[in-house]
């Protein structure tokens, strides 16, 4: 069985389907991964570095915005992922919501 | 199940109007919450093809609020799986029994109201309940099922209690089901307006018309800005909290999962109000809460003979008319909850199974629920019934 899932070529998140060791190693093809914490089973872990403000990629489409800087192989979620959609909190919106049309472009700049 | 010819099918119910029921129920619906402990006690009385719907609402009403409470038990009235129909009035509310009894006429079954005040209290109305629906019962008893195509179904696409296998093993598997039935004539209707939200540009490239695109990106707005007009965070509720714990972090990824039920060619050919009439082949969205049960039942009501409901952590939600067959991709949750689980494609998780043999298997299910053969969630007497609510009661 494998460790993790990547679903798309696009994406840079990988799903962990057994939990992640901090101090492991994860061998996706020619690439190896280290993993830096404990990512439990079914959660995600980084790719690759993603910035602050930038998208994260899951299904080859966006899941919600970094909201700290993740480094390559930590654990991503509601600590240093949000959404950006449906956030009454945020206060009035500035402009009315803008569902995507078309598909997204590719954020990851090929990875 | 193949018959004489090549072509997949179930053996239905064919109804005087022409449509094709799963199941053979007298329906006992009650006008109002008021009426809704005497419906129960008909239906109780009269298994196993006795159903009813208890409700919370039919007085207290206004505008579209009430619209949608009536045109939803109307729609009950008139579905396929009902071969008769039993009202329950009050007799001062302001669901209007005489229009139900006529919804199932319409479509040529025998209806009878039983208006508790004009009887004369609860011991008599179920009394009389109890005899009308019991004779319905064996009428329909001597019904056969004959043989219906495939492309008569309308299967209703559900998940709930998701997590990560939702959208890795359980949806894709309901997804190629979908692509499967609609490339045989079939119908598939897909709800949870909150559940495509981040997912919407996939099924907006599918729509066959011009304009179903543009009401499909509508009616999301409109969920994303009474969100933000509440002054509230989605996330609130999307992703749930159990959705949160196994893994999935944002409502646009866990929409991008949920959407897998939609298949990947399917057309997207309609998008109708809750629990309105679903009358074009192909993929249909229909606009229902995220919430299960209410979902569940407005797709119902708009004409579902089979409902597929995929879930990670397991639920138990049922409906009072249609099979609802319940499948998950997770190991665990399919032995700790076996009693509610009716597929195990965990086998896409450790590669001991390809998506496309678990989608033969589900499919060959879908085709032996609608020929009959029970559910988990029909087996445990699950028949949860819940209608959308637009406005608070008056």
């Amino acid at each position: 069985m494998k460790s993790v899932l990547i679903i798309s070529d696009r994406d840079n998140v990988a799903t962990a389907l057994q939990v992640l060791e901090p101090g492991s190693t994860l061998e996706l093809g020619d690439v190896r991964l280290a993993v830096r914490e404990s990512v439990p089973s079914g959660h995600k872990i980084a790719l690759r570095t993603i910035r602050a403000g930038e998208a994260v990629i899951k299904y080859g489409s966006p899941i919600g915005l970094a909201t700290a800087e993740i480094p390559v192989g930590a654990h991503v979620h509601t600590h240093n992922l949000a959404s950006t959609r449906g956030r009454g909190d945020l206060g009035p919106p500035q402009r009315e919501p803008q569902p995507r049309l078309a598909e997204p472009v590719d954020e990851t700049n090929g990875r | 199940m193949a018959a004489e010819t090549s072509r997949p099918g179930f053996k239905g119910f064919r109804r005087p109007d022409g449509r094709v029921g799963t199941r053979n129920h007298v329906l006992v619906v009650p006008t109002v919450i008021c009426s809704s402990v005497v419906a129960e006690r008909v239906a109780a009385a009269t298994q196993p093809l006795g159903t009813a719907v208890p409700h919370l609402a039919g007085c207290g009403q206004l505008g579209p609020d009430m619209r949608v409470t009536h045109e939803t038990l109307a729609a009950y009235c008139g579905h396929p799986n009902v071969g008769a129909v039993v009202v329950i009035a009050l007799g001062c509310e302001q669901v209007v029994a005489q229009s139900l009894s006529e919804a199932a006429k319409r479509h040529g079954k025998p209806a009878e109201i039983v208006a508790i005040q004009s009887e004369g209290g609860t011991v008599r109305a179920t009394e009389k309940g109890i005899r009308i629906a019991q004779s319905f019962a064996d009428a329909l008893t001597a019904t056969d099922r004959e043989w219906c195509d495939a492309s008569e179904l309308v299967l209703s696409l559900k998940c709930g209690g998701s997590d990560y296998t939702s959208g890795l093993a359980s949806n894709p598997t309901l997804g190629r089901v979908t692509d499967r039935l609609v490339d045989l004539g079939g119908t598939a209707v897909l709800g949870e307006i909150a559940e495509i939200m981040g997912a919407e540009h996939l099924l907006a490239s599918r729509a066959t018309r011009e304009g179903t695109a543009t009401q499909l990106i509508q009616i999301i707005t409109r969920v994303e800005t009474e969100a933000r007009a509440l002054g509230l965070d989605i996330r609130g509720t999307q992703p749930s909290p159990g959705n949160i714990r196994g893994g999935l972090t944002t409502i646009e990824e866990k929409s991008l999962g949920a959407t897998h039920k939609g298949g990947e060619r399917a057309p997207l050919e309609d998008v109708v109000a809750y629990a309105a009439p679903i009358t074009r082949k192909g993929l249909t969205v229909m606009d229902t809460p995220g919430l299960d049960v209410e979902s569940v039942t407005g797709m119902v009501g708009g004409g579902a003979q089979v409902v597929v409901f995929t879930t990670g952590l397991g639920t138990p939600t049922g409906n009072p008319i249609a099979p609802v067959i319940k499948v998950t991709g997770n190991a665990r949750t399919a032995r700790q909850m076996a009693d509610n689980i009716d597929l195990d494609v965990s086998g896409i998780m450790d590669d001991s199974e390809t998506l496309d043999a678990a989608a033969d298997r589900l499919f060959d299910e879908v085709l032996a629920v609608a020929s009959g053969q029970l559910t988990s969630a029909e087996r445990l007497g699950h028949r949860e019934f819940a209608i959308h609510r637009r406005n608070p009661t008056i």
